[in-house]
């Protein structure tokens, strides 16, 4: 059969059209369902009340408590290394066999699934170092997740400063560490709280290293060393178990919303760090 | 002065160990996960491992066969379904749509690339489950969801690469394409796919590499059972599902096992990783 | 008799294998300005890189001879680099306002020292920008962003930059390449009130300039000093053909 390159052309270009209305429909369908059967569950008492009768009661108030430490201990570990990385990989080396053996390390790191993170969390901090399933557990085994994504933004934001402001701090008297934390850093900041952001909008989520790592009690943290539920691991309970459907959409939608939020707030930082460079 | 310069060095060292953070997790990652997966492979034979079809923890069978195939039917599935939607996208928002309608759409998939995974399983199990069930037979519960859902998880990850690669593409490719008369489509075809390829195949392999490695949505829509499939609409297990169905009641051997699951899982995942980073090296090279 | 400063006894910088500045002897005067002329990459503003040493920071950068400033070899092992680079201030081709507020900007050197005495800076602010010739401009929004000052203003507040470190010697790379006439008069006229104080190095591609400001000028060719001489006999009677050629229009 022969066409016409133009006929060929309209053919293919419906084709791509139909096929990429198929892919957006389909994503855009996931986050209206999740909203529509989400949203009327929502309530201030959601919100405020601990769950109660294994969650098929109240609200989800501890979850979040859970999510909210667990995600601020990961950052609180995960923030220092990447950006000391990105540091020492932008400002303080030439490119070497040593920087290529530290970008594919954590380029691998990327690539790990989180359910091996999750083992690795359980043998090392929930068994060998015995701080049980805990929210130091699981805040340390989100750190080691996150960090590649803090480690590759922070080094695209640090390089993107001008070498001019380098040269002009060294001219005026600074040492490497001075310019580096008045100059570079503060011109970088807007790049690395949005790996920062996109790594609380994963640590939020996720559920295969969290699980074996913090473990599922239903109950308010006390300490760092409590057991405890997030909200992406008491979602995943009350849908796999089949324990309440309202309570797991009402879950879902808080997440997705959170997750909203997050990526909105990275696109506009973005959007806001491009034009200033421009 | 002195001091000064010991400062300088001072930094610098501590730079450098900080520097080692993640290449120090890896290998510590990797020392653990073999420490605690190798020994009992090697106790029972790596073959009855790696071939054995039966997983009865308790009566000490720890055949994997049925969990690597599960992984590899589903991963395959999952690019069945993902890999064409999603470049049929990238093309078609790169090359073909208004500016405008791309400026919106690229952010909207990106934002779901950072869905949580057990958000996609729940709607699998919700939705494209009972579907499934209702309309091809079967318990619903199948390789075929995982694939779909494991498929449009993949989706903004091909999609968001794929669109990278295709607009690195200099213009004047193009431009000197259709200069000779060539359709857009033609010079799609002919000039830009083959400049983005190693791009696009590395954005294939980050997918690859996402599906074979989720483990939530799978086990919310895949069945779960340890056998091989007879057919897509048959029950599944993967490497992931094993180790989290399990983990949280194994001790002892059964646990050990659990690891070498583990074990198999990184090595496909570091085989993955390798390729993709070479791929994307030869891209930049070039 | 003339006080000399800066002694530059058989020095050569080399990039890699590459020899960029070519066993140069010459000195420089207390209190004067010297121009540098000469066609691009004759090594113009790698001399000035090597004076505040700003070269330590490139790859394969090396250096042989001595440059003695106030009588001390700035490559001598006891040398503290980083008070060398306040008492010899650099400018540089482009203008580069840190992204900070004007105030900022001139003190950020002094800040570096650990000096923070708000009312100290206050005085430091006004004293620079006055000598840069930059104060009534800008006095009345010293804490907007200095990127939104005009190129020549850029310029003057680097120079302010430098003064409020109170160095003992300016660097000038091709300070006005950027700018338009008036700005340049501007930079122009600030310099001859500078020399006063201070010692002036000036690089420039615009021989004129050297001609209007400059008390002595040197040629540098290919990395080498072809001659230097009070400015009016260079370009008057240059007793070097290559600089009769250059001055010409022959080549650069």
């Amino acid at each position: 059969m022969l066409l016409s390159p133009k006929t060929e052309q309209k053919i293919v270009q419906a084709f791509l059209y139909f096929f990429t209305s198929i892919a957006v429909l389909v994503l855009l369908f996931i986050l209206v369902v999740i909203l529509k059967n989400g949203l009327p569950q929502l309530s201030l008492e959601f919100l405020t009340k601990n769950p109660a009768d294994m969650g098929r009661e109240g609200g989800i108030l501890s979850t979040i408590v859970a999510t909210i430490f667990l995600t601020f201990i990961a950052l609180l570990v995960a923030t220092p290394l990447g950006v000391g990385t990105a540091i020492y990989l932008t400002e303080y080396t030439i490119e070497s066999r040593l920087t290529r053996i530290i970008r594919f390390g954590a380029e691998c790191l990327a690539g790990i699934p989180s359910i091996i993170f999750g083992l690795f969390g359980f043998i090392l901090f929930v068994n060998k170092l015995k701080f049980g399933w805990s929210i130091l557990s699981g805040g340390l085994t989100l750190a080691f997740m996150v960090l590649p994504t803090i480690i590759r933004t922070s080094e695209e934001a640090i390089k993107s400063v001008p070498q001019a402001y380098r040269l002009v701090s060294f001219s005026l008297g600074s040492t490497r560490w001075q310019a580096i934390t008045r100059v570079v850093l503060p011109s970088a900041v807007p790049g690395i709280v949005t790996g920062i952001i996109l790594s609380i909008g994963r640590s939020i989520g996720e559920t295969a290293a969290v699980i074996f790592t913090a473990g599922s009690a239903l109950r308010m943290p006390s300490s760092l060393f409590s057991s405890s539920r997030t909200m992406a691991v008491h979602f995943y309970i009350l849908a796999k178990e089949g324990v309440s459907m309202p309570k797991a959409y009402g879950t879902a939608a808080v997440l997705v919303i959170a997750i909203l939020i997050i990526n909105i707030m990275t696109y506009y930082l973005m959007e806001k760090y491009i034009k200033r460079k421009s | 002065m002195t001091k000064l310069d010991k400062n300088d060095r001072l930094i610098r060292i501590s730079l450098l160990v900080v520097a080692f953070s993640a290449v120090s997790v890896l290998a510590v990652i990797t020392i653990f996960i073999f420490e605690q997966g190798t020994p009992i492979m090697f106790k029972y034979g790596l073959k009855s491992f790696l071939f054995g079809q039966d997983w009865y923890p308790s009566e000490k069978s720890f055949g994997l066969l049925p969990m690597i195939v599960g992984s590899l039917m589903v991963t395959f599935g999952a690019l069945i379904i993902g890999v064409p939607l999603g470049l049929a996208s990238a093309i078609f928002l790169t090359e073909f749509s208004h500016r405008r309608l791309t400026r919106f759409l690229k952010p909207v998939i990106e934002l779901l690339a950072g869905i949580p995974s057990v958000v996609y399983g729940f709607i699998g199990l919700m939705f494209l489950v009972p579907f499934i069930r209702e309309n091809f037979g079967g318990p619903g519960l199948s390789v075929l969801a995982a694939s779909i859902i494991l498929g449009i998880m993949i989706l903004p990850t091909v999609i968001s690469i794929a669109i990278d690669s295709i607009r690195a593409v200099p213009d004047s490719y193009r431009e000197g394409s259709i200069a000779l008369g060539a359709t857009k489509w033609q010079t799609v075809r002919m000039v830009v796919l083959p400049a983005a390829r190693s791009g696009i195949v590395a954005g294939i392999i980050l997918g690859m590499g996402r599906a074979i490695g989720e483990t939530m949505a799978v086990i919310m829509v895949a069945g779960n059972a340890a056998d091989i499939p007879g057919s897509i609409l048959q029950p599944v297990r993967t490497l992931t599902s094993n180790i989290a169905l399990e983990m949280g009641y194994a001790s002892g051997e059964h646990r050990e096992a659990l690891f070498a699951t583990g074990v198999i899982l990184f090595i496909i995942i570091m085989i993955l990783n390798t390729i993709a980073n070479l791929t994307s090296a030869r891209q930049k090279k070039r | 008799m003339k006080e000399i400063a800066i002694q530059v006894r058989n020095f050569s910088h080399y990039y890699g294998s590459h020899q960029s500045l070519k066993n140069l002897n010459f000195d420089v005067y207390r209190h004067e300005i010297l121009g540098i002329i000469g066609p691009a990459k004759s090594g113009k503003s790698t001399f000035l890189a090597c004076l505040n040493r700003l070269n330590d920071l490139l790859p394969g950068s090396r250096v042989e001879g001595q440059i003695l400033v106030d009588g001390q070899d700035i490559y001598g092992p006891e040398v503290d680099v980083v008070a060398l680079r306040r008492k010899i201030g650099m400018v540089f081709a482009t203008p580069v306002p840190l992204p900070m507020s004007i105030y900022e900007n001139v003190v950020y050197g002094v800040r570096l020292l650990g000096k923070n005495n708000r009312k100290e800076l206050d005085q430091i602010v006004e004293d620079s920008l006055e000598k840069a010739g930059l104060w009534n401009e800008v006095k009345d929004r010293l804490q907007t962003s200095a990127l939104k000052l005009s190129g020549g203003q850029q310029q003057r507040l680097c120079i302010a930059r430098i003064l409020a470190l109170k160095p003992e010697y300016i660097l000038l790379d091709e300070p006005t390449s950027g700018l338009d006439p008036i700005s340049t008069m501007k930079i122009e006229d600030s310099l001859r009130m500078l020399k006063k104080d201070y010692t002036i190095i000036l690089v420039t591609n615009n021989t004129k300039q050297a001609a209007r400001v400059a008390d002595r000028t040197a040629f540098f060719l290919m990395g080498e000093l072809v001659e230097i001489d009070d400015t009016r006999v260079i370009f008057t009677r240059p007793s070097d053909k290559r600089t009769e050629g250059y001055l010409e229009g022959k080549f650069g």
